[in-house]
C-alpha cells in the first residue's frame, strides 16, 4: 500500500498548495512545545481546593467515594463495602506496589493478583492520578496495572493517592511526561469517569452498559 | 454502506408518518439538547475553548500532510502497522487482510461512523468472517439490519418495545415467555450475550476520534466500555481513522475533548477516553499482540483548500442533528447513509457526490441553529448553499424548479407587481391554510405582510 500513502500525501499536498515535501519546523516545534490552551480557572488555580472538586465531580459522574487516613486501612474499607454491595470478601487485584504494601498484613480479604479473564467479580487497582477537573481516574496499562482489570469485574474498587489528584487534563499530561518521558506513552492510557453508562434504549441512562456496574474510589491522605 | 439517499423525498414522508419514530425524536429534544445546556453553563471557557479547537484544527489542517507523517513515524516507534487507504476498497481490502493473517473467525466491534462509510461489515460477513457490533445501539441496529439513524446514538429512532421484538426474534436460545418490557432486562441480556462474544473475538475493530502526531496515540470515547473490551481482548486490533482525525499534541486533544462530550450527550466527559499507543509490550499482562491503524482517505484530501474544507473540522458529535428541526422531523433513516442532519447533509454530498445526494442540501431551513451549537463553528447553513448553488450550476434542478425560481427572481425584482401578488396569495392560504383546511401543510398566515406592517410603522 505504498502506493497509496504516497497518493494521499500527494493529494494532500496539492490540495494546500504545496511543494515542498520537508516538514516544516513549526510543526516539529509545535509538537516539542506540546503548549497548554485554555484551562478550566477552576481547578488550575493556586488556591483550588483539588481533592474537594475531584471528590464533587466523581460523584457527579455517580462514582461512589472514600477517604482513608492510612494505608492499613484499605482492607477494612473494601471489606466494609463489599458488604455493602453483598458480594464476597474477594478481590482480583493489581500487582501495583502500594496496594501490596496496603494489603500486607491483611487477612480478611481474599486477593489474588493479576490481569482478569472475565471470571473476577471485583478489581482492585491504583491509579496513576486523578484529575480533578470531572473527577477523572487515570490508569496506564503495565505489570502494575493490567488493563483487563478496569473493564471485566463487575465492581471496580480504585485506590487514588490524595497527592496524585492534578487539577487538569494537561497536569496529568505533566505528570505522565515527568514519569515516562517526552512523546513516550504507556499502550494503552485510560481515564475513566464514573460506572459504565448506556442510554441507547429510548434514551433511559442505566449503569453497567458492558463495563462495570460500580466505581468506588478510595482516596489515601498523604502520610 | 450503500446510499438510499436518492429516495430522500419518500424517505421523509415514510419518516413523518411514522407514529414511532415521532415520538422517539421527541425524546431526543428532551436529552441531550438540555443537558448540553447544563454541562456548559458549569464551564465558563467553553467559548474560548472552541476558539481554541478551531485553532488547533485549521493549523493542522494546513499542515495536515506533516502531522500525518509524524503520527505514522511516532506509531511505528511504538510498534503499530500503519496502512493507507485511498478508498473504501483499499481498506476493506487491508481490513480483511489482517484478519486472514489473524485467523479471524469472529471480530468484535467499537461504534466507528467510518467502518459504516466503507460498509466493512457486509463486507467481512461476504468473506467469511463474523462482525459483531459492541455498542448497544449499533447491536440493536446490526439484528436489525438497518443503518445508524444518529452518529452518535444510532438506535435513537426506535422504541424499547421494538428492540424487545427484535431481541427476541434474534435470540431464539432463550425462553421466548420472559419479561423484556423494561430497558434493563434490554441491556442485562445485550450484555449477557455480548460478553462472550468480546472473549471469544480474534480481531477486535475501533475506530478513533482522534489521533496523536506527537506520540503515534489513537484514542477513542465510549460510555459502555465496549471499545475496550473490544480492543483488549482480542489478539488483534485495528483502528479505522480518517485523515483528518490527526491532532498534533496531547494538549490539543485534551482542549477537543473538552468540548466534545459536552456538545454531543451533554456530559463533561465520556466515562472512557482510552488512548492506545502500538500493541501489547514486554512487561503487559493483558492487551492486543497486534495493533493496527488503517488511515482513510476516501475523499477527504480533495475537500482541503476548498469551499468545503471547514466540514473537515466536524469531530462527530451529532449537536447539529440533535438541534435541527428537520432532523428532528424526519429522523436520521431519511438521509439514507451513515451521516445524516446538517453535516450529513454537507458531507455526504462530498463523499458519494451531488448526483445521488443533491436532497439533502435543500432539506434545510437555513435556520442557523446548527451553526450555532457546532462546537467547531463550522458555517453549516453556508456550505449547505454552496452545494445548493453547486447543483443548480451544474443544471441539475429540474425544470419545474428552475422555472419557478426564474418567475420568482422576475417578480422580486418588481415591488409593485410582487406586493399585490402576496397580498392575494396571503388572503387565500387565510381561506384554505393551516389544520383542518384544504392545504394543512401550509401554514395559516397571521397579520399583514412584512412591509405592511412597516408601513403601518411596527417596527
Amino acid at each position: 500500500m505504498k502506493a497509496a500513502r504516497s497518493e494521499i500525501l500527494a493529494n494532500v499536498r496539492s490540495a494546500l498548495n504545496k511543494k515542498d515535501i520537508e516538514i516544516p519546523s513549526a510543526v516539529d516545534e509545535r509538537l516539542r512545545a506540546h503548549a497548554i490552551n485554555t484551562v478550566p480557572a477552576r481547578v488550575s488555580g493556586a488556591d483550588a481546593d483539588r481533592i474537594a472538586i475531584f471528590i464533587e465531580e466523581a460523584e457527579r459522574a455517580s462514582a461512589t467515594i472514600e477517604r482513608i487516613k492510612a494505608p492499613k486501612e484499605l482492607a477494612g474499607a473494601v471489606t466494609a463495602y463489599l458488604k455493602s454491595i453483598d458480594e464476597e470478601q474477594a478481590v482480583r487485584a493489581a500487582g501495583h506496589p502500594l496496594l501490596k504494601e496496603c494489603l500486607a498484613e491483611q487477612t480478611i480479604l481474599e486477593v489474588t493478583e493479576g490481569p482478569s479473564d472475565g471470571t473476577d467479580t471485583v478489581a482492585l487497582t491504583a491509579a496513576f492520578a486523578g484529575i480533578a477537573e470531572t473527577g477523572t481516574l487515570v490508569l496506564c496499562a503495565g505489570s502494575e496495572s493490567p488493563t483487563t482489570l478496569n473493564f471485566l469485574p463487575d465492581t471496580n474498587i480504585v485506590l487514588l493517592p490524595e497527592v496524585s489528584i492534578v487539577g487538569t487534563y494537561e497536569d496529568a499530561w505533566a505528570a505522565l511526561r515527568q514519569t515516562m518521558g517526552s512523546g513516550v506513552m504507556p499502550r494503552t492510557v485510560n481515564w475513566i469517569t464514573g460506572p459504565s453508562r448506556s442510554a441507547d434504549i429510548e434514551q433511559t441512562l442505566l449503569m453497567g452498559a458492558h463495563g462495570p456496574r460500580r466505581l468506588h474510589i478510595i482516596l489515601l491522605a498523604d502520610s | 454502506m450503500r446510499s438510499t439517499t436518492r429516495n430522500f423525498v419518500d424517505n421523509a414522508a415514510r419518516g413523518l408518518a411514522d407514529d414511532k419514530l415521532q415520538a422517539a425524536l421527541g425524546r431526543l429534544s428532551q436529552g441531550f439538547p438540555v443537558k448540553r445546556l447544563e454541562t456548559i453553563s458549569r464551564l465558563p471557557e467553553f467559548e474560548q475553548l472552541r476558539d481554541d479547537a478551531i485553532a488547533i484544527k485549521r493549523h493542522t489542517l494546513e499542515n495536515l500532510d506533516s502531522y500525518l507523517e509524524r503520527y505514522e513515524e511516532n506509531a511505528k516507534v511504538s510498534g503499530a502497522h500503519v496502512h493507507w487507504a485511498r478508498d473504501g476498497d483499499d481498506a476493506r481490502e487491508i481490513i480483511l487482510g489482517i484478519c486472514r493473517d489473524a485467523g479471524a473467525k469472529t471480530v468484535t466491534k467499537g461504534k466507528s461512523m467510518v467502518s459504516e462509510e466503507i460498509g466493512i461489515n457486509e463486507f467481512l460477513a461476504d468473506n467469511g468472517v463474523e462482525p459483531i457490533e459492541t455498542d448497544l445501539g449499533e447491536y440493536i441496529i446490526q439484528l436489525r439490519d438497518e443503518p445508524p439513524s444518529h452518529i452518535i446514538a444510532p438506535a435513537i429512532h426506535l422504541s424499547g418495545a421494538q428492540v424487545a421484538d427484535t431481541f427476541k426474534e434474534s435470540h431464539d436460545e432463550l425462553d421466548a415467555d420472559r419479561d423484556l418490557s423494561e430497558p434493563r432486562t434490554l441491556l442485562e441480556e445485550a450484555r449477557a450475550i455480548l460478553r462472550k462474544k468480546f472473549l471469544a473475538a480474534d480481531v477486535g475493530i475501533t475506530g478513533a476520534n482522534m489521533l496523536i502526531a506527537e506520540t503515534g496515540t489513537s484514542v477513542i470515547v465510549t460510555n459502555e466500555g465496549n471499545g475496550d473490551l473490544t480492543q483488549t481482548l482480542p489478539k488483534t486490533h485495528i483502528v479505522i481513522a480518517s485523515i483528518e482525525k490527526v491532532v498534533p499534541t496531547l494538549e490539543d486533544a485534551a482542549t477537543i475533548l473538552r468540548i466534545l462530550a459536552r456538545s454531543a450527550t451533554g456530559q463533561d466527559i465520556t466515562v472512557y477516553t482510552t488512548y492506545s499507543t502500538g500493541p501489547k509490550r514486554a512487561d503487559d499482562l493483558d492487551g492486543p499482540e497486534n495493533y493496527h491503524v488503517v488511515i482513510l482517505d476516501n475523499g477527504r484530501s480533495s475537500l482541503l483548500g476548498g469551499e468545503f474544507e471547514d466540514m473537515l473540522r466536524c469531530i462527530k458529535c451529532a449537536a447539529c442533528l440533535n438541534h435541527c428541526p428537520v432532523y428532528k422531523a424526519i429522523g436520521g433513516h431519511a438521509y439514507g447513509w451513515v451521516y445524516s442532519g446538517p453535516m450529513g447533509a454537507v458531507l455526504a454530498p462530498a463523499l458519494l457526490g451531488l448526483g445521488e445526494t443533491h436532497h439533502l442540501p435543500s432539506a434545510s431551513s437555513l435556520c442557523g441553529r446548527c451553526q450555532d451549537v457546532c462546537p467547531m463553528r463550522i458555517p453549516l447553513p453556508r456550505l449547505l448553499r454552496q452545494w445548493r448553488r453547486r447543483w443548480f450550476e451544474t443544471g441539475g434542478e429540474d425544470t419545474k424548479t428552475r422555472l419557478g425560481l426564474a418567475a420568482w427572481a422576475f417578480l422580486a425584482k418588481r415591488p409593485a407587481l410582487y406586493r399585490p401578488l402576496m397580498a392575494i396569495g396571503t388572503s387565500v392560504l387565510k381561506l384554505c391554510g393551516g389544520g383542518g383546511r384544504r392545504f394543512p401543510i401550509l401554514p395559516r398566515p397571521e397579520g399583514g405582510s412584512f412591509v405592511d406592517q412597516w408601513k403601518r410603522g411596527k417596527r
